[in-house]
C-alpha cells in the first residue's frame, strides 16, 4: 500500500465506525418516524460489529478455518460473538417493528410527534 | 491490499449511511440499509470474518429488507419531515464523535498481529479445536462447544423476541372502537396495553405535510 | 401475481437449490464457513421467498404456521436437553465430552446436536415473524 495512506489506514476503520455510530445516534435522536429510528437503531448495532471485528484482523491473515498451510489466522472469538449478535439483532428489530405496526394500528401514524400532539402531550 | 479495499468499502458505507439520513421516502431508506449490510457483509470478508459475512449478507440484506418492507405496507411510506430544527442532535452526536475520535488515537493500529485481542484465548483456541472437538472451523467450535452457553442464551433471546412477535401481531386488526372486535382473537395481555390507549377511531388520513426528497 | 410467469417459473427452479445450500451450510458449518445461525436463515428465507411470490397461503400449506410455531421452543429444548443429557452422563452442563469413548468424538456429535437446535430455532422464528407481518394486513 502507498505510503501516502498509511496515517489514515492505521485508525480508518475507528474512524467509520464512529461516523456510524453517530450517525445512527443523530437518526434516533433527531427523525420522529418511527420507522426511521429504527433504521437509525440498527445503523449503531451494526457500527458495533465493525468496532468488535476489525481488532481481529490480522494482515496478511487468513480466516480462523485451520489447514496445515496457512499459519497466521485473525481471532475467531470476535467473529462468535458478533455472529450470534446479529441474529438477535434481526429478531429484536422484528419485534420493534412489531411494535410500530401496533401503534399504527391504535394512533393511526408513526410519527412521534403526530402521537404527542393527538395525546395533548408536551414535547 | 488489504486495507485498501478496506478503506475503499468502509467509505461506501458511509456515503450510504448519509443517504438514509437524508432520504425522506422509507422504501428509498430500507433498500439503502439492504445495500448497506451487503457493504457490510463486504468488510467482513476483507477482514477475515467469513462466517459472520454470511450471517450479515443473509440476515442484514435478506431478511430485514424484507421486514423493513412488510412494516411500510402496513404502515406509511413517507417520513414527513421535523418541524423542530435538529440542532441538539446534530450537537450531541458532533460530540460524541469528537470525543470518541480523541479516544482512537490510543488504540493500537488497525491490522498488527501485537493488539491486546491477540494475547489471549484466542491462541488456545486456534491451537487446540481441532485436537479437542474435531472441528477445523474455530469459530464453530468456539460458539457450539468453548462458549456454549453463551449461545445457548443468544438463542433464547431469539425465541423470546420471536414469541413477543408472535403475541403482538398475531389475530386480526381491530376495526373500529372496541366493544366490536373484528376478529376474535385471543385476549393477549399486549394487545390490552395498546388497547386501553386509545378511544377513538385512529385516523386514516392526517393533513400531510409537504414531504420533499431530501431534507 | 399471476403473471409474474418469469418469477415463478425462476423462483420454483431456484428453491431446491437454496434449501440444499441451507442443508449444505448446516452440515459443512464444522469444516468451512457456515452453521446453525445462517443456515436458519437461509431456509427462512427460502420460505419467505416463496410466500413472496406464490402467496402467503401456498406457503401454510407447505409449512404450516402450526409448525413453525412448534419449532421456535424446539429448538432451545434441543439445544438445553444436549445440556442436561451431558450432566445425567456425568460430565458438566453443555460439557459434550462424555457423548463417546473419545472425547474429540463427542465433543464433534454434541456441536452437531446443538447447531441443529440452533437452526431448528432462528429458522422457526424467522419464519414465524414473516407469517405474522404478512398475515397482518388482511
Amino acid at each position: 500500500m502507498s505510503t501516502l495512506l498509511e496515517p489514515f489506514a492505521a485508525h480508518y476503520n475507528h474512524w467509520v465506525t464512529i461516523f456510524l455510530m453517530v450517525s445512527g445516534l443523530y437518526i434516533v435522536i433527531a427523525k420522529d418516524n418511527m420507522i426511521k429510528k429504527l433504521v437509525g437503531l440498527s445503523l449503531f448495532q451494526t457500527s458495533v460489529y465493525l468496532l468488535y471485528i476489525s481488532p481481529g484482523k490480522i494482515l496478511g491473515g487468513t480466516p480462523p478455518i485451520l489447514d496445515p498451510r496457512f499459519a497466521v489466522y485473525s481471532n475467531p472469538l470476535p467473529h462468535v460473538l458478533i455472529l450470534t449478535a446479529i441474529v438477535v439483532g434481526v429478531a429484536t428489530l422484528a419485534l420493534g417493528l412489531a411494535l410500530v405496526v401496533r401503534i399504527n394500528e391504535a394512533f393511526g401514524t408513526i410519527e412521534e410527534d403526530e402521537i404527542f400532539e393527538e395525546r395533548g402531550v408536551e414535547e | 491490499m488489504e486495507a485498501l479495499i478496506n478503506m475503499v468499502l468502509l467509505t461506501l458505507m458511509a456515503v450510504v449511511t448519509i443517504g438514509v439520513i437524508r432520504l425522506k421516502g422509507l422504501f428509498g431508506v430500507a433498500i439503502l440499509s439492504g445495500i448497506y449490510s451487503f457493504l457490510m457483509a463486504s468488510v467482513f470478508i476483507v477482514l477475515d470474518a467469513v462466517d459472520v459475512a454470511m450471517t450479515e449478507a443473509s440476515v442484514g440484506a435478506g431478511i430485514s429488507t424484507v421486514l423493513f418492507l412488510a412494516t411500510l405496507s402496513l404502515t406509511r411510506r413517507e417520513e414527513t419531515p421535523s418541524l423542530h430544527p435538529p440542532t441538539v442532535a446534530l450537537f450531541l452526536a458532533l460530540v460524541t464523535a469528537l470525543l470518541l475520535i480523541y479516544a482512537t488515537f490510543d488504540l493500537p493500529p488497525f491490522g498488527s498481529p501485537d493488539q491486546p485481542i491477540h494475547r489471549h484465548v484466542a491462541d488456545r483456541y486456534l491451537a487446540k479445536s481441532v485436537e479437542e472437538t474435531g472441528v477445523p472451523n474455530v469459530v464453530t467450535s468456539v460458539l457450539a462447544s468453548y462458549r456454549g452457553f453463551d449461545t445457548l442464551g443468544e438463542v433464547i433471546v431469539i425465541f423470546t423476541a420471536g414469541i413477543g412477535v408472535i403475541l403482538l401481531l398475531k389475530g386480526r386488526p381491530r376495526k373500529g372502537p372496541r366493544g366490536e372486535d373484528g376478529g376474535a382473537s385471543e385476549p393477549i395481555e399486549a394487545d390490552a396495553a395498546l388497547e386501553g390507549r386509545h378511544g377513538h377511531e385512529p385516523r386514516s388520513m392526517r393533513p400531510k405535510r409537504e414531504g420533499g426528497h431530501a431534507a | 401475481m399471476k403473471l409474474d410467469l418469469i418469477l415463478r417459473v425462476t423462483v420454483k427452479l431456484l428453491l431446491p437449490f437454496m434449501l440444499v445450500f441451507a442443508l449444505y451450510v448446516q452440515f459443512h458449518g464444522d469444516f468451512g464457513p457456515g452453521g446453525g445461525f445462517q443456515a436458519g436463515v437461509i431456509a427462512a428465507a427460502m420460505i419467505i421467498l416463496y410466500a413472496l411470490v406464490f402467496g402467503l397461503e401456498a406457503a401454510k400449506r407447505v409449512v404450516p404456521l402450526a409448525l413453525v410455531q412448534f419449532m421456535v421452543p424446539l429448538g432451545v429444548f434441543l439445544y438445553a436437553g444436549v445440556g442436561v443429557a451431558a450432566m445425567v452422563l456425568g460430565g458438566h452442563y453443555l460439557n459434550y465430552s462424555v457423548f463417546a469413548s473419545e472425547p474429540a468424538h463427542g465433543q464433534h456429535l454434541g456441536i452437531l446436536l446443538v447447531e441443529l437446535g440452533v437452526f431448528i430455532t432462528v429458522s422457526g422464528t424467522m419464519t414465524a415473524i414473516f407469517y405474522m407481518f404478512a398475515g397482518r394486513g388482511r
